[in-house]
């Protein structure tokens, strides 16, 4: 069900007006805090939920994952780099908490740096594959390539 | 012009005691507004049914004690600093226009009432120093950091009900001094900007009624629900209820890393520092 913002600890930072996909979180002519403009519109992707350094957004859950009444929030901690959401039902007896990483590594230092990578050579300059595809991936005619046959083994865990 | 009181000359033109009657009736006009804001907008029974429902969910009791203790943090984070707000320029912004409008009141009220009190030159410096921190900061939000402007990507000129407030104050803040220069000019000579001079005292007196008057309409009242807001966040951190919210767990505390296998194994036993993440940049991508 849609998001909702409470008033008393929403600062009108504009995160979530910002982050929103759909473009319906915006700012109160009145009170210049926000709120939700079309509540039929929301996709419930919880962009906004995150986003609120308040946490101010909040999100009713549907009845699909816990019965009706129950709370479900979620806090995006960035500067740990872990997610950690809590399910109460409405009887309060039973309450979940789950934590998980969402990164291994400081933001913005994961991407390749593609200055200091080779020149990429003729061949590869005609070939179809994407620059630095892995070969694995391509299609070809002759033969299946599997990471077997390219010498290659499928890592466990999260990695760049 | 910085040491002179505006309102000795101006008691020529109004009498000390209808400008001291204009105050009041300022203040009276705060008092109601606020009161008539707080019954129409129902925030006196939200803030204590929410405060009742966070009693019944919380995991433990904050005594008196601790609560003298939060209210304390409230009034050196939030009061005095505006410690709440998450961007940096707001808060900045924020403490010039909070510190300006209240040395420029206070001084405004001084120099009409007990002008003995203090050296007349300092209350007008105070004055002029309030008014050009209110102007500041004012002007600073409105063009650039104001989050209709900032995060919407609307025009600044384009004006809501919200900002009923803002301008009210910068207004107040702008016509007072030029108010205050084509006086402190006029004094040394110059009769003909005396027109000029009652136009800018108009202007000053129509944007300071509407900032005192529009109590009920615009944000003016926020200054006294917000420490509310504020302490009331606080004490449902401390009684556990938090608005459900999660726990805010120790990665490197070995029952945290028990009961969360995937942060040893994907972050190590010790997980660094992670940085902003989104918030590197600021929300402007409209």
């Amino acid at each position: 069900m849609p998001t909702f913002v409470y008033m008393t600890r929403c600062d009108g930072c504009g995160q979530c007006v910002d982050i929103c996909p759909s473009d319906i979180m915006h700012i109160d002519k009145t009170l210049r805090r926000a709120y939700n403009i079309e509540p039929n519109m929301c996709w419930e992707c919880y962009s906004c939920v995150k986003a609120c350094p308040h946490n101010a957004i909040d999100v009713r859950g549907y009845a699909d994952f816990a019965p009706l009444g129950h709370s479900v929030r979620v806090h995006r901690d960035e500067e740990k780099g872990t997610i950690a959401w809590r399910i109460k039902f409405r009887n309060g007896k039973k309450d979940m908490e789950l934590l998980a990483p969402i990164t291994t590594k400081p933001w913005g230092t994961g991407y390749p740096d593609l200055a200091a990578a080779a020149t990429p050579a003729g061949d590869m300059v005609k070939s179809e594959n994407l620059y630095n595809e892995p070969k694995y991936v391509a299609m070809n005619d002759s033969a299946l390539a599997t990471l077997e046959s390219n010498g290659l083994e499928i890592k466990e865990g999260v990695y760049y | 012009m910085f040491t002179s009181n505006p309102f000795v000359e101006l008691s020529a033109l109004i009498s000390t005691d209808v400008m001291q009657m204009y105050i009041i009736v300022m203040a009276v006009l705060v008092a109601g507004g606020t009161i008539l804001d707080m019954m129409h907008k129902k925030s006196a029974k939200y803030f204590f049914e929410d405060a009742k429902k966070a009693k019944a969910s919380a995991t433990r009791t904050v005594g008196s004690g601790e609560k003298a203790g939060l209210a304390v943090a409230v009034l050196a984070n939030e009061v005095l600093t505006s410690g709440e707000f998450a961007n940096t320029k707001r808060r900045i912004s924020h403490l010039l226009t909070m510190y300006g409008f209240i040395l420029f009141v206070v001084s405004s009220a001084l120099m009409i009432f007990e002008s003995d009190l203090v050296a007349t030159e300092t209350l007008a410096q105070i004055w002029h120093t309030g008014a050009i921190m209110l102007c500041l900061g004012g002007y600073w939000f409105w063009f650039f950091i104001r989050v209709d402007v900032n995060s919407e990507g609307a025009k600044w000129y384009k004006l809501v009900r919200a900002d009923i407030f803002i301008v009210s104050l910068f207004t107040t803040a702008t016509f007072a001094l030029i108010w205050s220069y084509l006086q402190f000019n006029g004094m040394n000579g110059k009769v003909g900007e005396m027109g000029l001079t009652t136009l800018f005292f108009l202007f000053f007196l129509i944007s300071n009624t509407t900032l005192f008057a529009s109590v009920l309409w615009s944000k003016f009242a926020h200054m006294f629900f917000k420490p509310a807001a504020a302490l009331q966040k606080r004490i449902a951190k401390a009684d556990g209820s938090n608005l459900n919210l999660p726990t805010d767990f120790d990665l490197t505390d070995p029952a945290v890393q028990a009961k969360f296998p995937d942060i040893p194994e994907y972050m190590g036993k010790k997980p660094e520092y992670m940085g902003h993440g989104i918030r590197r940049e600021s929300p402007n991508h409209y």
